[in-house]
């Protein structure tokens, strides 16, 4: 997700459109990525936030989070 | 004017400038030396031009995945050694992707990708692709980016600042709303910049608004002769 400090053009205009269409009460609105990765077991949370942080995200203006889900 | 010296091009898949940076090379003097993303060889040059484009395709970020190629590796490193190197547009990116430079490059605000000839006002005039240019000098340069909103913390901007790592900043009109007008900047040692507008495509009035960018290639040669 983009920082909370930096400005977010694309979640913007998402928030420009939901009143045209008639969605009304939304503040604000962040644009972000997910990924979705298929792992061994034998790969753990320290090596997926060291791939979080190297490639998936930008930290200077990215913050990630990970989350393990069974397949 | 160092006939002698050798500037290496970096060409990725999707680089779109590799060909005009080389022209701006060869008209300042310099031989233009090609280099390929995944040779991890310098060829022995004394200066490199990262240019712009869509290197792999703006895929994940714009210059996340270049960073990792083999010729980067070794443009990382020779810039540890002192070695100029100058990102133009995506090359800018690549560089801050690389850590090289601060910051981030983002989309642009209003969301348009914006494509004119920009003016710029040269702020630091000391770094290795800089000297050519009085201070305050205005120029005429195009701009041609979707993601060139420049961003960092308020203490990088600050330090950045008083450092005097400001190499140009937008006037006449931000094109893309990056933080304080910036649209360029160099490293602690002035020898690593980068900026989103086209020096390469400003270097003869046939073919660009100005032969105003020719400055930063010509200022890299006299680095090179005076080093």
């Amino acid at each position: 997700m983009p920082k909370q400090e930096i400005l977010d053009p694309q979640g913007q205009a998402v928030a420009n459109a939901l009143p045209r269409l008639g969605f009304e009460g939304v503040g604000e609105v962040r644009q972000g990525k997910r990924f979705e990765l298929e792992v061994d077991d034998a790969v753990d949370d320290a090596t997926l936030a060291r791939i979080a942080e190297t490639l998936l995200a930008n930290p200077v203006i990215e913050d990630w989070t990970v989350r393990r889900a069974d397949a | 004017m160092s006939a002698g010296a050798r500037i290496g091009v970096v060409t990725f898949p999707g680089t779109l400038d590799d060909v005009d940076a080389s022209r701006a090379v060869r008209r300042a003097g310099a031989e233009a030396v090609p280099l390929w993303h995944a040779d991890a060889d310098l060829r022995g040059v004394d200066a490199v031009v990262v240019p712009g484009g869509f290197s792999y395709g703006d895929y994940l970020r714009c210059g996340a995945i270049a960073r990792f190629s083999p010729v980067m590796t070794e443009v990382v490193a020779a810039a540890g050694r002192g070695t100029p190197v100058l990102g133009i547009c995506n090359g800018f990116q690549v560089l801050c992707e690389s850590g090289l430079l601060p910051g981030a490059l983002h989309r642009n605000v209003g969301l348009n990708y914006v494509c004119r000839d920009q003016w710029l006002r040269a702020e630091n005039t000391t770094s290795a692709w800089t000297t050519r240019y009085e201070p305050g000098a205005e120029v005429l340069v195009p701009v041609k980016h979707g993601e060139g909103n420049y961003v960092a913390e308020d203490a990088v901007l600050d330090e950045l600042e008083g450092e005097g790592r400001v190499l140009f900043r937008y006037v006449d009109g931000n094109p893309n709303g990056s933080a304080r007008d910036i649209a360029g900047i160099t490293d602690a040692r002035g020898r690593v910049a980068g900026l989103m507008p086209h020096p390469e495509h400003a270097i003869d009035p046939l073919t660009g608004p100005t032969d105003d960018g020719l400055g930063m290639f010509l200022s890299a040669l006299d680095a090179l002769v005076a080093a």
